[in-house]
């Protein structure tokens, strides 16, 4: 019971960040939605159901226009192609959660991802994982109910506030950084995507970055004991 | 708006996005050992997939006009200096974060 509950705390304080960005960027995404004339279940329901939040921004622009549904299929699957890395990285860990882990599959996004990537002091980590996967859920859908109900009567005009997330990105990789004396792993990710930021430009860089990290570690496995 | 249309096309993105998430955790479940390949790939990826992220944050950064450095690059610099210096989380994100709400608000970067 006790190591429940630290999980629990440990949860609750470790994904702070992420509470802040979800319930703005939830609560924005539910006031952009009703001032495009999209009905205000929709951003509650799209928390719940889709919970990808750059390809729900995303989805504003292509509802208005009335995108086609094969169109939809296209522009979702590469806009979140990015998540097939995290159930590789994840498969190991979640393991022993059995049928649950199928549930931490569907709800694993950037934000989640992070925070059970990383070592952590907890001695429970099944429940630290749930923890942490159920408590990011809930932000998100609590700011698209907060963004539909309030919609533009709410004032959340405090800009860069959602800066959190990418603080909190760039905090988790300052730590691996400081935490490993092997960078190969970090060097190879960030000099793939930047190449790839400026060959294809950042709407179309994601995709190759992925396909160019992916071959050079696969090609870096001969060397496992010297860069791992 | 069509509400057939509309929840359609959510169904068609949850799917979609679902599959995602999911295919890497059906193809190597139940009760055989996981690969070697797949156990070197789950080690060897936080790294890059972090930085990855970290870019991928900063893809609509403008630089222009010249000598123009935008906030969030700064607070980004602040976040990384400062989390050397106390290695605590909380208190990086949540400076990097007022910081660069400040400096939106109160000089325009």
């Amino acid at each position: 019971m006790d190591t429940q509950k630290s999980a629990f705390r440990l949860a609750l304080q470790n994904s702070i960040p992420v509470m802040t960005g979800y319930i703005v960027l939830g609560t924005c995404l539910g006031i952009l939605m009703t001032s495009q004339g999209l009905p205000a279940w929709l951003c509650p329901l799209s928390n719940l159901a889709v919970y990808a939040g750059s390809m729900e921004y995303l989805s504003v622009n292509l509802f208005v226009n009335r995108m086609d549904y094969i169109g939809l299929a296209v522009t979702t699957f590469l806009v979140n192609a990015r998540h097939l890395f995290y159930g590789v990285s994840m498969i190991e860990n979640y393991r022993p959660l059995g049928w649950k882990k199928y549930l931490l599959a569907l709800l694993l996004t950037d934000e989640t991802y992070s925070l059970v990537a990383v070592k952590t002091q907890v001695t429970d980590k099944m429940a630290y994982y749930i923890y942490v996967t159920l408590l990011d859920y809930a932000y998100w859908v609590a700011g698209g109910i907060l963004g539909a109900v309030a919609g533009s009567a709410l004032d959340l005009n405090l800009p860069g506030i959602d800066f959190a997330l990418t603080a909190l990105f760039v905090v988790i990789a300052t730590e691996q950084w400081l935490n490993s004396d092997k960078h190969f792993s970090a060097i190879i990710g960030l000099a793939s995507t930047l190449t790839c930021l400026l060959i294809f430009g950042p709407k179309n860089f994601l995709i190759p970055a992925m396909i160019a990290i992916a071959a050079i570690l696969t090609f870096a496995k001969r060397w496992e004991d010297k860069i791992l | 708006m069509n509400t057939t249309y509309l929840l359609t096309g959510l169904a068609v993105m949850a799917l979609v996005t679902g599959l995602i998430r999911l295919i890497p955790f059906l193809i190597f479940s139940g009760s055989k050992a996981t690969p070697p390949y797949i156990l070197y790939m789950g080690k060897i990826l936080p790294p890059a997939i972090m930085a990855m992220l970290v870019v991928y944050c900063y893809k609509g950064i403008q630089f222009s006009p010249p000598l123009h450095i935008p906030s969030e690059i700064i607070a980004g610099i602040v976040v990384v200096l400062l989390h050397i210096w106390k290695r605590n989380s909380l208190l990086s994100i949540g400076v990097g974060t007022i910081l660069n709400i400040i400096l939106k608000m109160y000089f325009g970067i």
